[in-house]
């Protein structure tokens, strides 16, 4: 009876420790938006074959992607996002997967990782509790043209060839905390090189009619597909982010994807 | 609709149909098929069929079935760290580990169930493009796999031959080069005929961010592969991948079946093996067979089936004859074939020193007695020639040439102590770097031997002259090994 006591004392202070860390997470990275002033912009994808600038209008974005102590204060608000509720149409297996419990990490799991393994449809609907959406791939590819002095660092090689290092060195390693890279332009952390994330319009990229079947008309999945596609055809951490996306349906979760969400700021591009 | 039911299962049992019943419609359009296409000779039969997978360059065993089956093959796409060269890593991403991945084997008018899983620690999502596959992107199509799930299709293998699959996934020139390629085999419905061996072999190039056997964790250099100026060209994947104690080997008299194959990304290979004719090739992969073939080229995103009988023992090279990618990228394997000798095919006619030495270039530089030369020719033939050849091209990747060799014309002393004490550690000759161990002879050779053999061998090869004294060798020993 004893040595049950303290283990029930155990799991209470644990998750309160849990909870208090979620908290903090929360209170601290969490919900801090960075204005990303407007202008025209050239996309690396050529979406319909034409390459004419997008008038861009100023929005505000999370200055970090969404973590794993973000998404866990969500799903106690927001109790039918736990893994043992959220049905399979929105978030089919896999979906939290790697958490201890439906509200548990477990210690493997460092609360200020980028949160992965949710579906489109359940980052859309975190983004929707803080009264924010996901970004348009335009608003996102946008922000990440930026780096710490330019608002377009996309033709400088070095830049570029960074990124896709960065990238490779990943190669056998989950993911770091949001936040230790240096910000860019508008404040904005871990644009190019943390996780791919999910973005709002991510299925019409791909000249998909129907975002639930993925094997219908998805042009990038064909060999040579993405050289249809993408205008630059050396913006290799595009292509691979795009790729990653094009593979995935709405309700499938992944390792490697999370989000960030967006909001608009009124103010005039 | 009870009664219709019951004719549908029965028809699916004449028709031998084990699978779900709804495949009854699609294996009917099969036997409709059948009637127009040679390849098609009907739906699967008998139990599914495990495809057994082996790690390269091992080679599933021959089929000898006859009759189509359905064959289930499992594939994982998977991102690691490995050596590329020694001390050197690069992030390959790869099919189920290994570069190339399993070769895959079935037979004519089989069905093959592709499954493709990926990786949950993927970082990328991955697919696959077979090129005996008929059909749209050749199965990239339909495999798109995001990390921690699978994709599986059916393809009916219409056509005998050599295949390489790849990923097809953007940007595929960069998943091609970081390993993501391997090949299917289709055998013919009658078979392929028997070899004593047979072996697995595919070519790639590789584009990393710093130069040849650069130390360290290697990335990716896109500037490189749009260039198509490959760090290394390999074949397995590593550098030494079938060298040394993982050499292919064979017995004298047996034949040997390597199914050959070019990843790429970018490079063609022109496919030789030093010392060995082809007696049949078949030709980029297909049913044409070439016979008494030197040097064989192999497209990339290609391949070519080659037989040869190995007749005389020895080591024999497998190279990519634009020779340079041998030399200074590593393109190269060795065959190593044990027996009895074969003197009636290839021996070494010995001759004296006067036949010898007018075989030789001239020496470029001052005349050395003739009696220590001869003595410095037989202690290099006896100790030196294993491993820097007799002609003192040394072995690439292995053993540094001693003919036209900067490092040693660069100061013919220091080869004293590498001769009496031995030499471990990298080092570079002609610019291409060595990196293997070198004995210590000072308890075999007394200082006569090795002044005399390092005399001939700066007086020959090309090399620029010189003269090494015993009086020098005794000298350099007395100092000891710490005296270098």
């Amino acid at each position: 009876m004893a040595g049950n006591r303290i283990e029930g004392n155990a799991v209470r202070a644990f998750v309160l420790v849990m909870l208090a860390l979620a908290t903090c997470g929360h209170a601290e990275a969490g919900a801090e938006y960075r204005t990303v002033s407007g202008g025209l912009f050239i996309s690396a994808l050529s979406l319909d074959g034409a390459r004419a600038p997008v008038r861009i209008a100023a929005f505000a974005m999370r200055a970090t992607p969404v973590t794993v102590g973000d998404y866990l204060a969500f799903v106690h608000t927001h109790p039918e996002w736990r893994r043992d509720r959220a049905p399979d149409m929105y978030a089919a297996r896999g979906y939290l997967a790697s958490w201890a419990g439906p509200l548990a990490l477990g210690s493997a799991i460092d609360p200020q990782r980028p949160v992965t393994e949710v579906s489109w449809f359940a980052a859309r609907a975190f983004c929707a509790s803080e009264d924010a959406r996901l970004p348009a791939w335009y608003q996102w590819e946008y922000a990440a043209a930026a780096d710490a002095t330019r608002i377009d660092a996309r033709d400088d090689p070095a830049w570029s060839a960074g990124i896709l290092q960065t990238l490779l060195a990943r190669t056998g390693h989950a993911q770091g905390k949001v936040g230790e890279d240096t910000a860019n332009l508008y404040g904005l952390h871990d644009m190019n090189t943390l996780v791919w994330e999910w973005v709002d319009d991510y299925a019409a990229m791909f000249v998909n009619a129907d975002a639930r079947d993925p094997d219908q008309t998805n042009l990038l999945t064909l060999c040579g597909g993405s050289a249809l596609a993408f205008e630059n055809r050396t913006a290799y951490p595009l292509m691979m982010r795009v790729a990653a996306l094009s593979a995935m349906r709405p309700t499938d979760a992944s390792g490697n994807i999370g989000f960030r969400c967006v909001r608009e700021t009124g103010e005039a591009p | 609709m009870k009664r219709t039911a019951t004719i549908a299962i029965a028809i699916g049992i004449v028709l031998g149909i084990s699978h779900l019943p709804a495949f009854a419609g699609e294996h009917t359009a099969s036997v409709l098929a059948a009637a127009r296409d040679p390849g098609d000779i009907g739906p699967p039969r008998g139990a599914p069929i495990e495809e057994t997978l082996v790690a390269p360059p091992n080679v599933p065993p021959a089929i000898h079935r006859d009759y189509p089956a359905r064959v289930v093959v499992r594939l994982e796409t998977k991102e690691i760290v490995k050596e590329i060269a020694d001390g050197v890593r690069y992030n390959f991403w790869t099919f189920n580990g290994t570069v190339p991945g399993p070769m895959i084997r079935v037979r004519e008018g089989d069905t093959v169930e592709l499954h493709l899983r990926n990786d949950p620690n993927s970082h990328m999502a991955h697919n696959i493009d077979l090129h005996a596959v008929m059909g749209p992107g050749g199965g990239a199509a339909v495999s798109v796999t995001p990390p921690g799930h699978e994709s599986v299709f059916d393809f009916k293998a219409m056509r005998a031959g050599l295949y390489i699959y790849h990923c097809a996934t953007p940007p595929v020139p960069m998943h091609i080069a970081n390993g993501m390629y391997g090949m299917i085999l289709v055998e013919p419905q009658q078979g392929l005929p028997k070899a004593d061996r047979e072996y697995y072999v595919v070519q790639g190039d590789f584009y990393t961010t710093d130069g040849y056997h650069a130390p360290g964790l290697q990335s990716f250099d896109m500037k490189k592969l749009l260039l198509e100026q490959p760090t290394y060209v390999l074949f397995n994947g590593r550098e030494g991948a079938l060298t040394g104690a993982d050499a292919l080997t064979s017995k004298v008299g047996d034949s040997v079946r390597l199914f050959v194959g070019d990843g790429g990304p970018n490079l063609v290979s022109s496919f030789h093996v030093i010392g060995q004719i082809f007696d049949n090739v078949n030709v980029e992969g297909g049913t044409l067979v070439n016979h008494n073939v030197q040097t064989t080229l192999i497209p990339a995103g290609g391949a070519a089936m080659v037989e040869m009988r190995t007749l005389v023992p020895g080591t024999f090279l497998l190279v990519d004859h634009s020779i340079t990618r041998t030399f200074m990228q590593g393109a190269l394997g060795q065959l190593v074939v044990k027996g009895a000798a074969a003197p009636d095919i290839y021996k070494k006619v010995s001759g004296g020193p006067v036949s010898s030495v007018a075989v030789m270039p001239e020496p470029a530089a001052m005349p050395v007695e003739n009696a220590a030369m001869a003595e410095g020719k037989r202690v290099f033939g006896q100790i030196c020639a294993a491993c820097h050849q007799a002609d003192g091209t040394g072995l690439p990747g292995a053993f540094p040439p001693l003919a036209m060799s900067d490092f040693l014309n660069a100061d013919p002393k220091r080869a004293i102590s590498f001769v009496l004490h031995g030499l471990s550690g990298k080092i570079t000759v002609n610019s291409t770097g060595y990196e293997s161990e070198m004995p210590a002879f000072a308890s075999q050779l007394n200082d006569d031997e090795i002044a005399h053999v390092l005399t001939y061998v700066l007086n020959n090869f090309n090399n620029k002259g010189g003269t090494i004294t015993p009086a020098e060798v005794k000298a350099v020993r007395a100092a000891g090994a710490n005296g270098r």
